[in-house]
C-alpha cells in the first residue's frame, strides 16, 4: 500500500502508478455528479458544461449555502459534502468516463464490472472517501468555483469545486483490473455461508 | 383559545432538536463507536475511524451537520393521550421541518413522486413523515425524530415468509442483504429487524427497533438470543467500517415483533449507518423538555 499526492489535471502516468488499496489525496478541480449527472451525460447524450479532462468526479450530493447578497453574483459556500453510493451510477459511468476524460472516480461503497472496464479502457481509477464524513470533506474543499445545471435541485447539481489535499481516497477500482470491495464482497460472501452454517439449529423456536 | 403561541414554541423547539440531531450522534451510538473503534486495529480500520471521530468532532466545533445527507426527516410521535395541544402537533412538525432545513441548513431531499421534482424544502407529500402512537394517561410529548439517508435506506425490504422458513429464513436474508447492500450503507450499521403477520407491519417495526438503543436487549429472551446470535455471525463476516474489512460489521441487532398469522411469517429489516441520527424528546405541557438521547445537549 502506497500513499501518493496528485494535483489535477490527473495524467495518464500518474493513473498507472496506482493500484488497489492505495490511497491518494489530491488537489485541484472536483466536480460534483451523481444520478442526475451521469444520466444527462451518458444516456441522453448532452455535452458537459465543464470540461472535465484530467479531473474528478464526486458522487456527492453537497448542502451548499448561498453567501453572496441580493443582487450581486451568486457565491456558494461548502457545508457539508461526503460521497454517495457510487454503485447507483454503474449504468452510466464506462461511457461518463469515455466521454469527459475524468480520471479519478470518488464515491463510496465499490463499482461494478462495467466501471471495472471503463477505468481499463480509460485509464481511470474508482476511489472511496470515507463514508459519512461529510464536515471533514467540506473542510478540505478551499473554493466553489461556481455551479451548473442547478435545475437539477442542489443535491443533484453539479458543484465545482476546488480542494487541497482531498482525502484519504482508497483506490477502489485500479486501472489494471482490480477491484479492491469486489474481493472483499467474495470473502464476505464466504464467511457469511460459515456463519449460516453456524446459526443452524439454533434458532429453532417452533416445536 | 388561539393555539398561534404553542405552535410556535413548539415549530421553534422541533427545529433546534433537529439542526443539534444533524450534528450530533446520541450518546449510545458514540459509546459503541468508541468501543468497536478500540477492537478495529488493523488494515483501513484505524484510519477510518480516526476520519469518523475527526468528522463528529469538526460537526460539533463548525455546528455543521454530519452527513450530506440529512436524509428524509421521519418524526415517530409517541403522544399522551392528555397532552394539550394535540391539534398542533403536525402543523408544528412541518414548520420546524421548514425552519430546520433553511437554517441547519438541511440538504433538501423530498423528491415528488411521479413529478420528479425536489420540492426544495424536505415539504412534500407525507414528508416530514409522521408515525402516531399514543399513550393513555399522559401528557407528555415523547417525540422521536430520524434521518433516513439513502445509503442507509437502500439494505431495506420486508417479505413474507412461508413459516417453514422458520427463523433462520430470516436469518438468511438479513445476513444476504448485508453482503450485497451493507458496504453501501456505512457500516458500521444497526440492523432493525421486524416480525410480525404481514409485511408493512413487519417493515414497521424494523424501524422502530432502529429507535431502541444500542446495547439494549429485546425483553423476550428468545428474541434477545436471536439478536446476539445474528450480530455475532454478522461480526465473523467482517465488513469493517466502510466495507473495508475489519473484525466486526455492526453496531448491534434490534428486533421488534407483533403476534404473526399461523400461516405467515413476515419480516422486515432496516439498517442505520454509523451516523445513526436518531434523537429523542420528551415535552412537557410547558414545553419544558428532556432531550433523553442526548445527555447534556443544549438546545
Ligand atoms: S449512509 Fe448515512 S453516513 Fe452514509 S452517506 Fe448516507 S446518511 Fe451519510
Amino acid at each position: 500500500m502506497s500513499t501518493f499526492e496528485f494535483k489535477t489535471p490527473v495524467t495518464e502516468e500518474d493513473i498507472r502508478k496506482v493500484h488497489i488499496g492505495d490511497v491518494i489525496y489530491l488537489t485541484g478541480d472536483i466536480v460534483t455528479g451523481r444520478d442526475d449527472v451521469h444520466h444527462r451525460v451518458a444516456i441522453s447524450g448532452k455535452e458537459p458544461p465543464v470540461d472535465l479532462t484530467g479531473k474528478a468526479i464526486f458522487h456527492a450530493g453537497p448542502i451548499m449555502k448561498k453567501i453572496s447578497a441580493e443582487g450581486e453574483p451568486d457565491k456558494y459556500k461548502v457545508i457539508s459534502v461526503g460521497p454517495t453510493t457510487s454503485m447507483r451510477m454503474e449504468k452510466a459511468q464506462a461511457e461518463f468516463l469515455a466521454k469527459t476524460g475524468v480520471k479519478i472516480i470518488i464515491g463510496k461503497g465499490g463499482m461494478g464490472p462495467k466501471t471495472t472496464q471503463g477505468c481499463i479502457d480509460n485509464c481511470a481509477i474508482h476511489t472511496i472517501f470515507p463514508g459519512g464524513c461529510a464536515v471533514v470533506a467540506a473542510e478540505e474543499v478551499v473554493g466553489v468555483e461556481g455551479v451548473e445545471w442547478l435545475d437539477l435541485g442542489m443535491p443533484e447539481a453539479m458543484w465545482k469545486l476546488k480542494a487541497e489535499r482531498f482525502g484519504p481516497l482508497i483506490v477502489s477500482i485500479d486501472s489494471y483490473g482490480g477491484n479492491l470491495i469486489e474481493n472483499n464482497k467474495i470473502e464476505f460472501n464466504e464467511k457469511r455461508e460459515k456463519a449460516l452454517e453456524e446459526l443452524k439449529g439454533k434458532l429453532n423456536f417452533m416445536d | 383559545m388561539t393555539t398561534d403561541l404553542q405552535r410556535e414554541q413548539l415549530a421553534k423547539l422541533v427545529a433546534s432538536f433537529m439542526s443539534y440531531s444533524a450534528g450530533h450522534l446520541p450518546d449510545d451510538v458514540k459509546l459503541r463507536l468508541t468501543e468497536m473503534s478500540k477492537i478495529e486495529n488493523e488494515g483501513f480500520a484505524p484510519d477510518i475511524y480516526n476520519v469518523m471521530q475527526k468528522n463528529m468532532e469538526l460537526a460539533d466545533s463548525l455546528k455543521r451537520p454530519s452527513c450530506q445527507d440529512t436524509g428524509i426527516p421521519q418524526f415517530f410521535c409517541r403522544v399522551g393521550s392528555k397532552w394539550p395541544y394535540l391539534d398542533i402537533i403536525e402543523d408544528a412538525l412541518i414548520d420546524a421541518v421548514k425552519e430546520a432545513t433553511a437554517k441547519a441548513p438541511l440538504r433538501p431531499n423530498a423528491v415528488e413522486v411521479f413529478d420528479e421534482k425536489n420540492t426544495g424544502n424536505n415539504i412534500g407529500t407525507h414528508s416530514p413523515w409522521i408515525d402516531w402512537e399514543i399513550v393513555k394517561d399522559s401528557d407528555v410529548l415523547e417525540l422521536y425524530f430520524y434521518m433516513a439517508g439513502g445509503g442507509c435506506s437502500l439494505p431495506g425490504f420486508s417479505k413474507v415468509l412461508m413459516p417453514l422458513e422458520g427463523y433462520e429464513g430470516i436469518a438468511k436474508a438479513v445476513f444476504e442483504q448485508m453482503t450485497t447492500y451493507g458496504v453501501n450503507a456505512c457500516p458500521p450499521c444497526l440492523v432493525g429487524i421486524g416480525i410480525a403477520g404481514s409485511s408493512e407491519v413487519a417493515a414497521k417495526l424494523s424501524k422502530k427497533a432502529l429507535l431502541r438503543q444500542v446495547g439494549s436487549h429485546n425483553p423476550n429472551p428468545k428474541a434477545a438470543e436471536m439478536e446476539k446470535l445474528i450480530e455475532d455471525g454478522l461480526n465473523s463476516i467482517g465488513l469493517g467500517p466502510g466495507g473495508f474489512g475489519g473484525k466486526l460489521s455492526v453496531m448491534g441487532v434490534n428486533i421488534e415483533q407483533a403476534s404473526r398469522h399461523p400461516a405467515t411469517l413476515a419480516m422486515g429489516m432496516s439498517t442505520a449507518c454509523w451516523a445513526h441520527r436518531r434523537a429523542g424528546i420528551r415535552i412537557n405541557p410547558d414545553f419544558t423538555y428532556d432531550f433523553f438521547t442526548h445527555k447534556g445537549a443544549a438546545l
